[in-house]
């Protein structure tokens, strides 16, 4: 995003976009002296409604992964993101990334961002689209984003509990950790991170933040001895699918323009998801002697995940070479897992967390501009910082939720299924005559 | 020889497979079916109350020796009895067993199990 402009083709586009902004708005906000590029405002509208496509492609990819119990509860947990942070980030979220850093920059924060009243009629400066258009599209990645963590407690957490969870995580993990990579003034932006579309932002914070979440809420009951396949491979292949799609939003849209950066994004996108996918079977071809589809779906997001953080500073067979990489990387920490017998029920961590910090930290051995060691240090630096962060501030978050609401399900809520506990619904409800 | 047929509800199918497994019964038949017995169970259905006609419930079917009998049955009450009892824990049939063939074998009887 603004990530990539600084450094991601070497152009600087000006760093102080959001200052640019907030003067504009202090001038009185003159919105005819910068013209609307319409074509970097069509592509931005679409990709606003590609990022969003990808939430129901994720409810589709985790609920068809889970137990038939489980499989409204479990989509339940990526469309009440849509809700909570669609709410929270018009409220005070936007403020929160893409304000000025306040309390020594921990976040943001610009008054004329809360409820979005500030930009009503603001063209953004440097990139010629409402700001509405910006801000919205970004929004999009905040939904998403505490909707991944979903995957690793899936099954056995409580749905109030939940919510509450997401909506803390969404203000205390996730705005600071975009205000520091993404906004003008962020300290990460500032030390020069390449974050080209989120991989740090999105994808090491919500897999790191969903191992610990599992990890202290303990393992689903009967895991591992009881078998718990998936109910519907049909739907998560659909999920898959999905997000594959809305990936182009993702990470061509974080170009914001429709331009040759845009192209490249999206080549580099399409390069890795495909280089991903095939590696993951090629390897359980060799490895289990069957190719899955559950393993093609796994690779799609697996390459897909690691091209994200580097879509704008990779050229195609870069691409390719970090989707294989964290394809391989991410089937192995899956085996490592099922070793270690923790329970990250969908692999949040396995190929969100792994994939992430793969493509976070390898993207500078693939770069157009070439192998650079300050860069390999400050990549290493921006994943530590965000792991870290995200780590400690997840566990005081489920610590707190846990003791006042409680955040595991009940034995008997387990047993029965999310679906009927929580929501009095079945998702298959025609599987028995009435 | 005697088949067991239990009715319990869907829930408490992980609980009473654990049981049986634990009583060495490991030989078993599930499946989902619906019906009706003294349980009346509302449910809230876009905001209005509607009394199910059938409530789902899981079966199981379980072929076994006569000595297995009572710890099979001691392994569904242990598993399917919720809260110390309440209407809608199901029901076990009891019924004898004419024959039992293994179709791999062409083997009859007890030993076929």
């Amino acid at each position: 995003m603004i990530g990539r402009c600084a450094l991601g083709c070497g152009v600087a586009l000006g760093t102080v976009l959001f200052l640019g902004a907030s003067s504009a708005l202090a001038a009185g906000g003159s919105p005819e002296a910068v013209t609307v590029d319409s074509g970097a405002t069509a592509w931005m509208l679409t990709s606003t409604a590609l990022v969003l496509l990808m939430v129901p492609g994720l409810a589709m990819f985790y609920g068809g992964l889970v137990r038939s119990k489980n499989v409204i509860g479990t989509m339940m947990h990526s469309f009440t993101a849509m809700g909570i942070m669609g709410v929270l980030w018009v409220t005070i979220s936007y403020a929160m990334c893409f304000g000025d850093g306040v309390l020594g920059g921990w976040f943001g924060w610009n008054p004329d961002y809360v409820l979005l009243r500030g930009i009503d009629d603001t063209i953004m400066p440097d990139f010629h689209i409402p700001e509405y258009v910006f801000a919205m599209f970004q929004g999009k990645f905040a939904i998403i984003t505490p909707a991944l963590i979903a995957g690793a407690f899936a099954e056995r957490v409580r749905f109030r509990s939940y919510c509450i969870f997401i909506a803390v995580w969404g203000l205390l993990v996730y705005n600071p950790l975009c205000h520091w990579v993404w906004a003008a003034d962020g300290f990460l932006f500032k030390m020069g991170a390449i974050d080209f579309a989120g991989g740090t932002v999105v994808h090491i914070s919500s897999g790191i933040s969903g191992l610990v979440a599992a990890l202290y809420l303990g393992a689903r009951r009967g895991y591992p001895a009881s078998a718990m396949h998936p109910n519907n491979l049909v739907m998560t292949l659909m999920g898959a699918g999905l997000l594959w799609v809305g990936w182009f939003g993702f990470n061509a849209g974080s170009s914001v323009q429709s331009g040759l950066a845009t192209a490249q994004a999206l080549t580099a996108t399409q390069a890795a998801a495909a280089a991903g996918a095939l590696m993951w079977i090629l390897l359980e071809g060799w490895h289990q002697g069957k190719a899955t589809a559950l393993g093609f779906a796994s690779g799609i997001l697996a390459g897909l995940v690691a091209v994200t953080p580097a879509a704008g500073v990779v050229r195609p067979g870069g691409a390719m070479a970090l989707g294989a990489i964290a394809a391989c990387v991410c089937y192995g920490a899956i085996l490592l897992k099922n070793r270690l017998g923790y329970d990250d029920s969908l692999d949040a961590f396995g190929v969100h967390g792994v994939g992430g910090t793969v493509g976070a930290i390898l993207l500078v051995f693939f770069m157009r501009d070439g192998f650079s060691t300050h860069q390999f240090v400050v990549q290493l630096q921006a994943a530590g910082v965000a792991m870290a962060y995200a780590a400690v501030l997840t566990l005081v978050i489920v610590i707190v939720v846990d003791k006042v609401f409680g955040l595991r399900a009940s034995a008997e809520a387990e047993m029965a299924g999310l679906d009927h506990v929580y929501h009095g619904e079945r998702g298959y409800g025609l599987l028995n005559a009435n | 020889m005697k088949l067991i047929t239990a009715i319990i509800r869907e829930n408490v199918l992980d609980r009473v497979r654990e049981k049986l497994l634990a009583a060495e019964i490991y030989r078993i038949t599930v499946t989902r079916v619906s019906g009706r017995g003294q349980q009346m169970s509302e449910e809230i259905y876009r905001g209005q109350r509607v009394v199910p006609g059938l409530n789902p419930k899981m079966r199981l079917d379980i072929a076994c020796n006569d000595e297995f009998v009572e710890p099979c049955v001691n392994a569904i009450l242990e598993g399917a009895r919720t809260d110390g009892g309440r209407v809608g824990d199901g029901k076990i049939l009891i019924t004898p067993l004419e024959d039992i063939i293994r179709i791999r074998t062409g083997e009859r009887g007890g030993k076929a199990i």
